[in-house]
């Protein structure tokens, strides 16, 4: 499985299905990707370094960027601020990092440690702390087994840094958070440093080939004029939720984050119904006018256009597009009572249990 | 009641003529080859109609021009502007370069000159970092024998008075007549995007201009007095003044046209629309008469920009499609002998064989002097190759499996067949050949509102209305008629951290041209 590289070629793929696993949120790959091409242009390809070839005891450090995506599109980092905030943590800790990792294998954070990489020369591990994208640093799979956030390093494109330590993974998240507002609303920050075989246990692995193979299904689904939305729920072992065009978005920014709802009409075998889904920058519950709640976090709730497959992000939302809202079941790592405290429907403040995806359908198909 | 109409569309391969009368009823169409030098076949076709009504070119009182000029000339990179492009945001936005994901070629058609200088907002307002005057004063001369400038600013759709002061000194080092094109005027939040349709905006002045003259210097000729617009993107009008600024607004204002023109013509509001020119097909969906817009970033001339634009399909299969034969397999297209047509298609005596050609020998139609031998095996390989590519495109735009009208319109509209597969039914309307010309004409005249609503005082409702009925205003007084007035654009973009809760709401409405 070793010898992996993440070439040019492979980062438009890696994009597109970082965008299906980001459900709607995670910022938009379309910068990571061009980040890392950059990189990638400027020192050579990446290597994508398989867990198993992690040594136990050598040092993973995760970067990632941290902000609000409206902020993300327009104020695209210097590039700098990443390595440096890598480099901050490596020296506090007096250890080499072996190779860096996505915290979350969605949106734009799952492509800015390969631009990471490739300046610093090192590996990128073929995993990440998420299997999707959330929207706080505490919101990791890290944090089930136990690994601190801090010693965190948060830098910006002026050249100032900070160092964090805190008692908890949410105070983490907090500091970080308000600071990132301080840095005009995005940051860099090298968090979670963790050994080879926590990785291991706690980390979600081969994420970034899979982000890599969802990009290629779908492209290669459009390339042979089949229908790519097929294609995908078919590779993910999806559902197809709901098919419709958006009536309306209701968006504002709330501590930096974008949070709203998307109406969307029914259309085909939906017509007559309504789906709401709600954001807080990823799609967080999908509720049917009639049939009730149809999916919720830590599932995967992803919006695709209807004619082309391609994901569509909450910022790309608009009046009049017709969509299609597939479903995804989450690592079970999420399912235990201590990941739905973490990232559950109640910790988003929404009054819904949580229901695997996969019984909510069988219910429907009755 | 409304006065004559001429809507006139400059394709690649034709210029189509056709002229209204007070109840926007077509009376008379021509369809003209483009020419090298746009105007004669303007002249052309304005003499065609001109000669065939019973009143003189003084009484039209509007002239609607829809032209692929400024889309032709990214694609073939021909008589691009060399732009000075401008970001201010370092050192923010340098891990990705101005035009890092542009084809080489067309980089290199516009000089390749790009900056990264001080400057720029945060999201909220504040200064990201000090405009450096001294630094662009310096660039600009460093750039100083680039045609026009493109000016992108972090966070500009919140502040665009980076930009605005920019683009002074640009005027004070080069004078006034530079051409300078401002991110916050063309595109949305997304940086890169509104940096490339920016550019692309500078790169198309200078194209820009050459269109206009050419075709006010024909209206000239005729003794045509009449106000003349330009077709957009979206499928209204705008002046010739607007028109020379924003050039980038009239590249999917083709497309546009003929779905409205299609609509317009078959009565069909909601459907499929497949426009068949010389060169390529266009499919697009036109929703309750408009065309449906695209939900992703489009490209254009391999691109990513971020303005509004018509959902659309492009194939390579037109008229003057090169039909090649290697065995039994027969290949339509991409290649065309485009506006050649009249002289390299075989039926008119040329040495290339056409989709035209294929028509003509199958005794279908009679085009040209001439009538090409071509064997039954070709001519049903080509016909079967035009088919598949329709009908998967045509599928491709539909929302669901069941047959949907579809409305054939363009010259070439005889290579496609009346049994398309998933078609409830296929219309070819009266004057299919030149509706890109009738869906200009008809074209509706828009008002916009652009502007920061403070919801201190104010629901985020009352907010959209009051820009809803500003836009309306606006619309009304470039010329609309009231009673048809609709708003068909809304887009919101949030700015937070702003004393008081604050956001930016763009409003477009759009109606028809009304009494004078």
């Amino acid at each position: 499985m070793s010898n992996d590289t993440i070439t040019r070629e492979d980062l438009a793929d890696l994009a597109t299905g970082a965008t299906v696993l980001g459900t709607g949120g995670g910022g938009d790959p379309y910068i990571g990707r061009l980040m890392a091409e950059q990189a990638i242009e400027e020192h050579g390809p990446v290597e994508l370094l398989d867990p198993a070839d992690v040594p136990d005891d050598e040092l993973v450090v995760p970067s990632a960027m941290l902000g609000a995506p409206t902020v993300m599109v327009e104020k695209i980092p210097h590039g700098g601020e990443a390595v440096a905030a890598f480099e901050a943590l490596e020296r506090s800790i007096g250890q080499e990092a072996y190779a860096t990792m996505s915290i979350e294998a969605g949106g734009l954070n799952s492509t800015i440690p390969i631009a990471v990489a490739a300046a610093l020369e090192i590996p990128l591990v073929d995993a990440d702390a998420m299997g999707r994208a959330f929207p706080e640093v505490q919101m990791v799979t890290l944090t089930l087994g136990g690994i601190e956030a801090t010693p965190m390093a948060i830098a910006d494109e002026k050249g100032n840094s900070v160092f964090v330590d805190t008692k908890t993974n949410e105070k983490a998240e907090q500091f970080a958070r308000t600071l990132s507002i301080d840095m005009g609303g995005s940051c860099m920050i090298a968090t979670y440093p963790h050994t080879g075989t926590q990785l291991r246990e706690h980390g979600i692995l081969r994420s970034m080939s899979y982000a890599r193979d969802i990009g290629e299904t779908i492209r290669e689904a459009q390339e042979a004029s089949a229908d790519p939305i097929d294609a995908l729920v078919e590779f993910v072992d999806g559902y197809e939720l709901f098919d419709g065009k958006v009536k309306d978005v209701a968006r504002r920014t709330e501590g930096g984050f974008a949070v709203g709802e998307a109406t969307i009409d029914g259309l085909s075998a939906d017509e007559g119904r309504t789906l709401t889904l709600d954001f807080q920058n990823e799609h967080l519950v999908a509720r049917d006018s009639e049939r009730g709640v149809l999916a919720s976090v830590p599932d995967l709730i992803t919006v695709l256009d209807s004619e082309t497959g391609d994901p569509v992000t909450t910022e790309g939302l608009r009046y009049g597009q017709r969509v299609t809202v597939i479903g995804m079941e989450c690592s079970e790592k999420w399912r235990t009572p201590a990941g739905l405290e973490l990232v559950g429907p109640e910790y988003f403040e929404y009054d819904i249990d949580y229901e695997p995806i996969e019984h909510i359908h069988t219910e429907h198909d009755k | 009641m409304n006065g004559y109409r001429l809507g006139i569309d400059v394709g690649g391969t034709n210029t189509d003529a056709v002229i209204l009368d007070e109840d926007d009823s077509p009376i008379t169409q021509t369809k003209r080859p483009t020419t090298e030098d746009i105007t004669t076949g303007i002249v052309n076709a304005l003499d065609d109609v001109l000669d065939a009504v019973a009143f003189t070119a003084d009484e039209l009182e509007y002239v609607m021009l829809g032209t692929t000029h400024a889309t032709n000339a990214i694609t073939e990179r021909r008589g691009l502007n060399d732009v000075g492009v401008i970001r201010l945001g370092a050192p923010a936005t340098e891990s990705v370069r101005p035009l890092l994901e542009w084809p080489d070629d067309l980089e290199a058609a516009i000089g390749g000159k790009t900056a990264i200088l001080d400057g720029g907002h945060e999201f909220d307002g504040r200064t990201l970092n000090d405009l450096d005057e001294a630094q662009v004063r310096e660039t600009v001369r460093e750039f100083g024998d680039a045609d026009s400038f493109a000016v992108t600013s972090v966070f500009s759709p919140v502040r665009e008075d980076h930009e605005e002061r920019v683009a002074e000194l640009i005027h004070e080092e080069l004078g006034e007549d530079v051409p300078v094109s401002l991110s916050n005027e063309i595109g949305s939040v997304g940086l890169l995007e509104r940096e490339n349709a920016t550019t692309l905006n500078a790169a198309l002045t200078s194209v820009a201009d050459e269109a206009a003259s050419a075709f006010l210097e024909a209206m000239d000729e005729r003794g045509i007095e009449a106000q003349l617009y330009f077709g957009q993107n979206d499928g209204t009008l705008m002046s010739v003044e607007y028109a020379l600024e924003y050039p980038i607004f009239t590249v999917a204002s083709g497309p546009s046209n003929s779905v409205r023109g299609a609509a317009y013509l078959s009565g069909v509001e909601n459907g499929i629309i497949v426009d068949v020119g010389g060169t390529t097909t266009d499919v697009g969906a036109v929703t309750d008469g408009f065309p449906r817009e695209s939900s992703v970033a489009v490209e254009i001339g391999d691109v990513k920009t971020n303005f509004r634009m018509p959902d659309l399909i492009s194939i390579g299969i037109g008229g003057g499609s090169h039909v090649t034969r290697e065995g039994d397999d027969v290949t339509v297209g991409p290649q065309s002998v485009g506006y050649r047509l009249t002289e390299e298609s075989r039926c008119f005596g040329g040495e290339t064989l056409t989709a035209t050609d294929v028509e003509v020998a199958s005794g279908s139609v009679d085009i040209g002097p001439e009538s090409p031998d071509v064997d039954a095996e070709t001519i049903e390989g080509a016909r079967s190759h035009i088919r598949d590519r329709v009908e998967q495109a045509v599928d491709r735009m539909k929302t669901s499996p069941e047959p949907v009208p579809v409305v054939v319109v363009g010259g070439g509209s005889i290579l496609v067949p009346a049994d398309l597969e998933g078609a409830s039914e296929v219309y070819m309307p009266d004057h299919y050949e030149v509706a890109n010309a009738v869906g200009v004409a008809i074209a509706q005249v828009s008002g916009q509102v652009d502007r920061i609503f403070s919801l201190d005082d104010q629901t985020r409702d009352e907010a959209l209305e009051t820009a809803k009925s500003e836009a309306t205003e606006n619309a009304v007084g470039a010329g609309a008629a009231e009673e048809t007035v609709d708003v068909v654009d809304v887009e919101e973009v949030p700015l937070s951290y702003l004393p008081g809760n604050a956001v930016r709401i763009k409003v477009k409405a759009a109606g028809t041209l009304g009494d004078e």
